[in-house]
């Protein structure tokens, strides 16, 4: 891509092996300037392991790591305008708040009369002045994870790498951080990239997320694409929720797919690349897309509601389709909402919404 | 008010109070009978005055602090002058014990550190290797250590081997023979407790410093070396106390010219020709030296742990 030099981060065909392990398969991302960019996936699934070749804590097996146009993935750490957030803070203990977020900009040589007024600033934009003469040990994990995040901040890196820093915080803290860094991300137009197993705080705060499973790359777009688009059944299961069933293809025509559930009951839907007549693949119905009605719809399956469940904005119903196949749909907890409950044993149609419903074949 | 917060104590409950007078009952029975008595009786023997063939005649005299500080002459008589011999053979044990610590910790902190970056289920038997020459006794290592010194014995013989050196080292017998025997004796020492603070420590604090643009001499510096400090100062003086008053490797290495404290004292309290009273007067300094040691290490300990 021409644009490649003006990328915050260029990842190219990055490998990383740890013995006969490898943990990246041939990683390529582009990470944009000014970018809030989320690395998605679950335990395991290599985040921190790509992050800390970002930073130079991993050598990279094989590939390329540029940093605005300039290859890095040889320079140290050290030598890297990078900074890390660590997901257990990492603050020196023996020193105090101001001289950790000072630390960076003394190492990089500034007076020590500068490096003290900005580490204060950055004290400020985290709210965290009054304390700059304490020991970290004498925070709470709150503001230890502030200090953390200005202790990264005070240098002005071109990037900062976040690895799962939220996930010691308890709910409502994690909910007024997740703002607060989105709003610094803003505020100082440094490019972030964002490390989290949770799909929500990704769909939240991100620009853009790139979707990650076993050591590669599924999916990289922004929270609609991706939850809306998934481009195979991973994503469609890992990002929200979804129900996932195996249908055969009968006829693919005018970009319209026509299948059939193992029940033997129809459906037709817009077909994506890739398939074909006979083809066994996967359809993913969104649960808040499907509407329970006592008369069918354009596209319906015929189903028995088995139980509702309240969850507080929202009720739950668990059918089962004619199959035998477990389904659940979601609808509001409003007056319009409710009217369309049935009672458990109640045959209903499963009416789908234009383009609810998603060929998977992957 | 680095004093008090020194001491950082925590209050704990009183639930226990009446078990634990008895818990502790051990504990201070063992410092009574292993400390405070025999200190005690050193104390009290060095105010008697000297019974000619070992022992002591129950009166009070300064005779032997007198005879280590001041010269007097060789009747007694004389105005007194400041003795020497005693000060000096302390400064050397001083010295002696120093570099063997400063040895001890050039060798002994670069291999805990590699210890402690081991996968977690070798370290044991790294330490495990450490230890092993310990089993022997101490005077049969030092005496291996002279063998192995020695003009014509396997390190002058090997270096002449390869022709690093024309003319066999002579090494036994020398300041040099002291301290390698002395950092030899206590090595495990200045290893252990430095392993165990290095093992504690957090990496991803040197992670965090190399990610702020500290090159890893600094790392080290700033970071590392503050965090395992106390194992330092720990070995430090697990080290350098028994050095100081060492006196087999002194003996076996260093022959009659490189006297220390530890030989001094034994000389005192062996066959008919000791002094006890001198012997335990000896003891005494060493003893008050080695705590002031212990106390300024301690109260510059207690003061960075309050700032
Ligand atoms: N030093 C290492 N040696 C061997 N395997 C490792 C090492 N570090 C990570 N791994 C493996 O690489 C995979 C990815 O790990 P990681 O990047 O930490 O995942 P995530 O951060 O997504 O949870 C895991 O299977 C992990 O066991
Ligand atoms: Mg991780």
């Amino acid at each position: 891509m021409n644009t490649s030099t003006t990328d915050a981060i260029d990842i190219r065909d990055a490998v990383k092996r740890y013995g006969d392990f490898t943990a990246l398969h041939s990683v390529s991302l582009s990470i944009r300037d000014n970018e809030f960019f989320t690395l998605l996936g679950p335990s395991g699934c290599g985040k921190t392991t790509l992050l800390r070749m970002i930073a130079g804590f991993e050598d990279v097996t094989e590939g390329a790591i540029f940093l605005f146009g300039e290859e890095i993935e040889k320079l140290p750490p050290h030598k890297r305008p990078i900074n890390t957030v660590f997901q257990n803070y990492a603050l020196f203990p023996h020193m105090s708040v101001l001289e950790n977020v000072g630390f960076g900009l003394e190492m990089l040589g500034h007076p020590m009369q500068e490096v003290r007024k900005r580490a204060g600033e950055a004290l400020e934009m985290v709210q965290l002045s009054q304390f700059a003469a304490r020991k970290p040990a004498q925070l709470s994990g709150g503001q230890q994870q502030r200090v953390a995040l200005a202790r990264a901040l005070a240098p002005r890196p071109k990037v900062l790498l976040l690895d799962e820093p939220l996930s010691a915080l308890d709910l409502k803290l994690r909910k007024a951080m997740q703002i607060e860094l989105k709003h610094i991300q803003r505020d100082t137009g440094i490019t972030f990239i964002f490390v989290t197993h949770d799909q929500e705080e990704a769909l939240t705060m991100s620009d853009r997320i790139a979707v990650m499973s076993s050591g590669e790359l599924q999916q990289l777009g922004d929270a609609r694409e991706i939850y809306e688009q998934p481009r195979n059944t991973f994503v469609a299961d890992f990002i929200g929720e979804t129900n996932l069933l195996p249908v055969t293809v009968d006829e693919v025509q005018g970009g319209r797919a026509a299948c059939h559930l193992p029940g033997g009951q129809t459906l037709t839907c817009d077909a994506s690349a890739g398939v074909a007549r006979g083809a066994r693949v996967h359809l993913s119905l969104r649960p808040e897309r499907v509407i329970v009605a006592a008369q069918p719809g354009v596209e319906s399956l015929k189903a028995t509601v088995r139980e509702n469940i309240f969850v507080g904005t929202d009720i739950t119903t668990i059918v089962d389709l004619a199959g035998g196949e477990e389904f659940r749909i979601r609808t509001s907890n409003s007056d319009r909402g409710r009217a369309r409950i049935f009672e458990p044993g109640a045959g209903v149609f499963l009416n789908m919404e234009q383009g609810a419903a998603r060929l998977l074949t992957d | 008010m680095a004093g008090g917060a020194a001491s950082g104590g925590s209050s704990q409950s009183d639930t226990y109070a009446g078990a634990r007078v008895w818990l502790l009952l051990p504990a201070w029975a063992t410092l009574l009978i292993l400390v405070v008595a025999p200190v005690g009786i050193m104390l009290v023997y060095s105010f008697l005055t000297k019974e000619f063939r070992g022992g002591v005649i129950w009166e009070f005299s300064w005779e032997a602090y007198d005879q280590f500080f001041f010269n007097r002459g060789l009747f007694g008589d004389e105005p007194p002058r400041i003795e020497w011999t005693y000060i000096l053979i302390f400064w050397r044990s001083i010295w002696q014990a120093g570099v063997a610590t400063l040895l001890s910790l050039a060798i002994g902190f670069p291999t805990a550190c590699f210890i402690a970056t081991r996968a977690p289920r070798q370290r044991p038997i790294w330490v495990f290797l450490v230890t092993i020459p310990y089993w022997v006794n101490l005077l049969i290592r030092t005496v291996s250590m002279k063998f192995l010194l020695r003009d014509n014995g396997p390190l002058n013989e090997a270096l002449l081997g390869i022709g690093v050196i024309s003319e066999p080292l002579h090494i036994v017998n020398t300041n040099l023979a002291v301290q390698l025997g002395l950092f030899y004796s206590y090595l495990p020492f200045m290893v252990l407790p430095i392993y165990a603070a290095v093992e504690r420590y957090n990496f991803s604090l040197s992670e965090a410093a190399a990610d702020l643009y500290a090159p890893r001499w600094t790392v080290l510096r700033r970071i590392l070396l503050p965090a395992v400090k106390p194992g330092i100062v720990a070995g430090c003086i697990l080290v350098f106390v028994p050095s100081l008053g060492s006196f087999l490797a002194p003996d076996l290495l260093g022959g009659a010219r490189n006297f220390m404290i530890g030989s001094l004292i034994e000389e005192q309290f062996k066959g008919n020709a000791g002094n006890w009273p001198f012997g335990a007067a000896a003891s005494m300094i060493l003893l008050t030296l080695v705590l002031i040691i212990l106390l300024f290490s301690a109260r510059q300990q207690g003061r960075q742990e309050a700032r």
